[in-house]
């Protein structure tokens, strides 16, 4: 019954203007573009799936997403450039997507780190031929029972599995509108978009594949869980203000717009419905950045999926949530921060701190940087409760920083192998830095990233958000930040000094040596994070010219 | 002719490298090149002095800048020398000591294969000493003073094959470290007070209408300065209550404890003293405070030398006592300073002098040092003895010969202070006096007179370490070739050992009277640092005569205890005071029980602070962390309804936080 009230309250609305037929959507299809790109190629990555012969969709997909990704990023710039990012930043598609600075600048970040991801999904040269096919990091058949009959069949018959290419530019899509996302239906959809593939993406690992199936069921669920609280909040705040629309919604909590939708007398304005559903909203997608405590998918996925899905995840997710994020807090909620301020301190804190502190006992590489990354949102959300243009520059440049970092570590892990696959439990990497010195020194170079060393991206970063969260006053959320970096150094160091300092295991891993992707991949993480760290103005300039949200 | 200033440094600096870099290929000839850079700055010392001489009162004073040390905005040290009369006379007293001094440690140190690098710490010596008292400021000096240090420290511990010079070496070295810190928190005020530590503006602006300072600098201030230049001064003079390690350092070669240990090096302080005049000028009561401590010092060292069987350590303690005589001297203000500085000059001939004449006798006695066991000497050594007899009889102050001169002016000075001050120290440095005259006396006596108490070498010794020492410290390698338990064969040292001694002795008769005779020295010296004649309450006829008195009482008693009695070969066990001053007063004693006992107390509750607490703390919160992180890590079951509830909890409180917010 309720559905059907709700529907005629719209139907209503709609009815009452002067208007008696639906306008035409206008579309602005050149704003767009970077999504349009990315989204067309993926239908088109399914029909190579369909019709293109198998043995040449592998490098059909590639070229394809590359090329797709390529252009997509080449449409940001022409449209930074264009100035879309400052002085013609306009909402766009009716209302649903916001075309501006804060938006250009994480869809460049995540569409580069989309690339570099996927030179290491495309990697085929670290694993042994099987049955004179090369392989990649993904199961040669997902849909076929581990260890059953059809798996060796399928391996025997050197499948491999390049539905991820599409899945991955879906995943992309998605991850674009997220932080551009102006109304709270395009942010449900585009969470969706992008979390769908990735479910599917952390169930094909070629190793392990059952513990890879498990990660993607017990993300696909709590994913699920999370994304109804965020539809119920969704829901709650268009009680409150009548709308799903951003500027709308801001409006009424600001007070600015009087009119009470007849149908909705009763809940409008009601701060009960706006503080419950902001919190559910919040809630979700502290859940995408892996916030604690929604943090707990974070290990067990980031261990289960396949590597190079867990580099890609960990980076682009992580912007993509942080983006739709900043612009809820700062394009919906401002006159609500005295409200969510407190609470998102809390939550950073005990983000920092759970992170840093779990990640002291952890023994598997993958676990390691997975909790890794939750200490990581917890700084970033440091500079997001910052409420300043700073603390949006400072958030944007940790972003892109941590990012590169991100996937070349986890494409360092990607290298260390033994029998059985990827060696990540950390004993294994004891003395790895005699057996294969620039691999250890590559590696040490992200740790240190990670522990926001000087001249590291990782120091730039964590500076930048330091340096706003204590300009707007968060002085004690600063002493906690950098209580959980030292706590944080500990673990990391430790990392380097069982790489350099241990003797090595007779039965120890072997480094693998890749092809020229994954190399590609290495080396622009390293580059990013030497050139972020050393000299890190013109980027942080970049970003702050970034850094205003159009409403 | 101001260019020649650098050479008198460069030129012993440079024998030093060369010494110290040469390498073996030098050992022959290393101690003619020593001694003939010693000479050739001691040659430059003169050819300057004969300049200053043929220049007005006014005009002595040369300046050579070489180059800006530290150059930072607000802070400007350079290396630059000021040589000016008082300058001068130390820079002839420390390179014509020197080089006598070299030249007697070619005979000296002749069979010790170390002998090159001897020499070469000599030179550093002499070359540290020099920098010390031509550098135009503060800082410059603070070099220098740390120069000699350095250098005394090498020297005394020069035999380190022997664990007691090793240690004396090290205690001379940290005793000092007490003093430096006095200097260098001296120049920091000064440096905060004035802003410069050069020598004109820092002494120019004291009591000048015109100051560099912004305000007239406080009497306090000026206070705390001298008090501070002062521990340095105990520091490096061996002055009570700094001065427990003049006694040890005589484990060193008798070269080194002539030159350094009795000449120049610890007359450094009555140096730093005399040329902070002004600072002391405007701070009466850090010039108080000198006075005591120079009329403790003088006592404590002449009871410590009344006591003492070691002939070096009675010397050392008359060391200390005479460098009293100075420092209270400097401490009476510009009716002293002359002649703290002449006395100075005197006692670096005699103290010298006696120190030659004591190694020159351990030379010929197998190393004894035990005066107990000379006796008889003069037969012997009789180029020994009579240098060694004026450099007594200098000392005592006989009249005529240069301690006459030069002490009797401190005790004028020290009456002619006025009020009860004045009685009190005039009576200190008349006691002083007496008492000098017994001890001198005695060890005249002990060694060159009396029966024969000759011993032979202790048998152990000599087979321990007798062959080592012998070898080693250069002596007649004839006596450890015939076995353990010889007699020992006196005879007089060769020539480069006689002659410096009679060249000193020479100083010792004369300097004195020629100084004196038409205020020669006063005349000198005034321009740099004032002089004002003092009057003692009695006429100076008076002093002098009470002088003679107790100098010819503390010899007769002298001559009754020693001279008349045959001397027990073995140390009596003495009254309370004599064994009180065999100690040395329980300095070490004191020291130990306060200082080191107290040290290593606060030693061990720190580390022990250090283990509990500090490490506690750390590894207790790695622990902690661990320990955290481990029970945390337990929630992370992996079961994804456990997750489910993490996630709904959370909502739970997030919902509930933000309500709180609203309702708060």
């Amino acid at each position: 019954m309720s559905t059907v009230t709700a529907a005629q309250g719209l139907w209503t609305l709609a009815a009452e203007g002067p208007v008696d037929r639906i306008p035409t959507p206008v579309i602005e299809y050149a704003q767009l573009a970077p999504t349009l790109i990315v989204l067309g190629a993926a239908i088109l990555g399914v029909l190579v799936e369909a019709f293109v012969p198998r043995k040449s969709r592998y490098y059909v997909q590639v070229f394809l997403a590359v090329a797709a990704l390529a252009s997509a990023f080449a449409a940001v710039v022409g449209l930074a450039a264009g100035g879309y990012g400052s002085t013609k930043a306009q909402v766009a598609a009716m209302g649903a997507i916001a075309v501006d600075g804060p938006a250009l600048f994480l869809q460049g970040t995540i569409l580069l780190a989309s690339i570099v991801a996927v030179f290491t999904f495309a990697e085929r040269r670290l694993d042994p031929e099987a049955h004179g096919s090369r392989v990649d990091s993904f199961a040669a058949q997902a849909a076929s029972v581990p260890g059953s009959e059809s798996e060796k069949a399928a391996v025997k018959a050197g499948f491999t599995t390049t539905e991820v290419y599409p899945l991955a530019l879906f995943a992309v899509a998605g991850m674009l509108i997220f932080p551009a996302a102006n109304d709270l239906l395009t942010l449900f959809i585009a969470l969706e978009v992008f979390s769908l593939p990735l479910y599917l993406l952390c169930a094909v690992a070629r190793r392990h594949r059952l513990m890879s199936q498990e990660a993607a069921v017990k993300y696909f669920l709590l994913g699920a869980f999370s994304s109804a609280f965020l539809l119920f909040g969704i829901a709650l705040l268009y009680g409150y203000a009548g709308s799903v629309s951003y500027a709308v919604i801001a409006d009424v909590v600001d007070g600015t717009v009087t009119k009470i939708d007849p149908a909705l007398a009763s809940t409008m304005g009601n701060d009960a419905l706006l503080l419950i559903g902001g919190a559910l909203i919040l809630m979700g997608l502290l859940f995408k950045v892996g916030a604690v405590p929604f943090h707990m998918w974070t290990p067990d996925v980031y261990q289960g999926a396949p590597t190079p899905v867990t580099g890609f995840m960990a980076a682009a997710t992580k912007v993509a949530a942080f983006g739709a994020l900043l612009r809820l807090l700062y394009v919906v909620l401002p006159g609500l921060r005295w409200d969510w301020r407190p609470v998102m301190w809390g939550v950073a804190i005990v983000t920092m701190l759970a992170g840093a502190v779990i990640a002291v006992t952890q023994t598997d590489v993958k676990r390691l940087l997975a909790y890794s990354s939750i200490a990581h949102a917890g700084f970033i959300l440091a500079g997001v409760i910052a409420t300043s243009a700073e603390g949006v520059k400072s958030v944007l440049f940790y972003l892109g920083a941590y990012s590169f970092v991100t996937i070349g570590a986890f494409a360092v892990v990607t290298l260390v192998r033994d029998a059985g696959g990827e060696a990540t439990h950390l004993s294994k990497w004891a003395g790895l830095g005699r057996r294969s010195p620039l691999t250890a020194a590559v590696f040490a170079v992200f740790l240190l990233a990670f522990a926001g060393i000087p001249l590291t991206s990782g120091f730039s970063g964590k500076f930048a958000v330091f340096k706003a969260a204590a300009e707007s006053g968060a002085g004690a959320l600063v002493v906690v930040g950098v209580i959980s970096s030292a706590i944080a150094a500990f673990f990391y160091v430790r990392v380097i000094v069982l790489m350099f300092f241990s003797e090595p295991k007779a039965d120890g891993p072997t480094v693998a040596v890749p092809s020229p992707l994954t190399m590609t991949t290495i080396a622009v993480g390293v580059a990013v994070t030497l050139v972020l760290g050393v000299a890190p103005q013109y980027f942080l300039e970049l970003a702050g010219q970034a850094s205003t949200f159009v409403r | 002719m101001e260019n020649l200033i650098a050479l008198l440094v460069a030129a012993p600096l440079l024998g030093a490298v060369v010494l110290l870099c040469g390498g073996r290929r030098l050992d022959k000839t290393g101690h003619w090149i020593g001694t003939l850079f010693a000479a050739v700055s001691f040659g430059v010392g003169v050819a300057l002095f004969a300049d200053m001489l043929g220049r007005g009162a006014e005009d002595r004073t040369l300046h050579q800048f070489l180059f800006s040390w530290i150059p930072v905005e607000g802070f400007q040290a350079d290396i630059a020398f000021q040589l000016d009369q008082l300058s001068m006379t130390f820079v002839l007293l420390i390179s014509g000591v020197g080089t006598l001094i070299h030249v007697y440690s070619i005979g000296y140190m002749e069979h010790d294969e170390r002998r090159r690098r001897f020499f070469g710490y000599l030179n550093l010596f002499v070359a540290a000493m020099l920098l010390l008292v031509v550098a135009d400021n503060y800082l410059l000096l603070y070099f220098g003073w740390e120069g000699v240090g350095l250098a005394s420290y090498l020297l005394i511990g020069f035999w380190q094959h022997k664990p007691s010079a090793a240690t004396a070496a090290k205690k001379a070295f940290l005793v000092n470290r007490v003093g430096d810190i006095g200097l260098s928190i001296a120049i920091m005020l000064m440096f905060t007070t004035f802003g410069t530590f050069a020598f004109g503006p820092v002494l120019g602006s004291v009591g000048a209408e015109t100051s560099v300072a912004a305000a007239p600098v406080s009497e306090g201030t000026l206070t705390a300065i001298g008090l501070m230049l002062l521990l340095a001064a105990c520091g490096k003079s061996a002055q009570v209550p700094l001065q427990s390690w003049l006694g040890d350092a005589m484990e060193g070669p008798t070269p080194v404890s002539a030159l350094i240990h009795a000449a120049t090096m610890v007359t450094a302080g009555v140096y730093l003293i005399v040329r902070s005049g002004a600072i002391f000028n405007g701070a009466p009561d850090a010039q108080l405070v000198v006075t005591v401590v120079g009329a403790v010092t003088l006592l404590f060292g002449a009871i410590v030398g009344c006591a003492k069987d070691d002939i070096k350590k009675a010397l050392a303690g008359s060391t200390m006592s005479q460098i009293g005589y100075m420092i209270l001297a400097a401490g009476l203000g510009p009716i002293g300073y002359v002649f703290a500085i002449m006395h100075l000059v005197t006692h670096g001939f005699f103290k010298a002098g006696l120190f030659l004449g004591a190694g020159s006798v351990m030379h010929g006695m197998n190393d004894e040092v035990d005066m107990r066991k000379y006796g008889g000497l003069r037969k012997y050594m009789p180029v020994t003895f009579v240098t060694f007899g004026l450099g007594y009889l200098a000392i005592i102050g006989f009249p005529g010969l240069s301690g006459f001169f030069s002490k009797d002016m401190i005790i004028e000075a020290a009456f002619a202070k006025g009020g009860t001050q004045g009685w009190i120290l005039g009576g200190v440095t008349l006691l002083g006096a007496g008492i000098t005259a017994f001890y001198m006396t005695r060890v005249m006596i002990l060694t060159f007179f009396g029966e024969k108490r000759w011993q032979p070498t202790a048998t152990g010794a000599v087979q321990q370490d007798g062959t080592t020492a012998r070898a080693v410290s250069g002596h007649e390698p004839a006596a450890s070739q015939h076995g353990s338990g010889e007699m020992p064969h006196p005879h007089e040292s060769p020539k480069s050992m006689t002659v410096p001694m009679v060249v000193l002795a020479f100083g010792s008769v004369f300097a004195g009277g020629f100084f004196s005779i038409g205020d020669r020295f006063v005349n000198w010296l005034e321009p740099v640092t004032g002089y004002a004649h003092g009057s003692p309450p009695v006429s100076a006829l008076t002093v002098t005569a009470a002088t003679m008195v107790v100098l010819a009482a503390g010899v007769a008693i002298a001559w009754s205890m020693y001279g008349r009695r045959p001397v027990p070969v073995v140390a009596p066990r003495g009254s309370v005071l004599t064994r009180a001053a065999r100690r040395d007063l329980y300095q070490d004693d004191f020291n130990h029980a306060v200082l080191v006992r107290g040290g290593e107390h606060l030693t061990r509750s720190l580390v022990y602070v250090d283990h509990s607490l500090v490490d506690g703390v750390v590894n207790g919160t790695a622990a902690g962390v661990g320990g955290l992180s481990g029970r945390l890590r337990k929630l992370q079951n992996g079961y994804a309804r456990s997750y489910a509830v993490s996630m709904f909890g959370g909502t739970a409180i997030l919902i509930a936080a933000t309500l709180l917010m609203r309702a708060v």
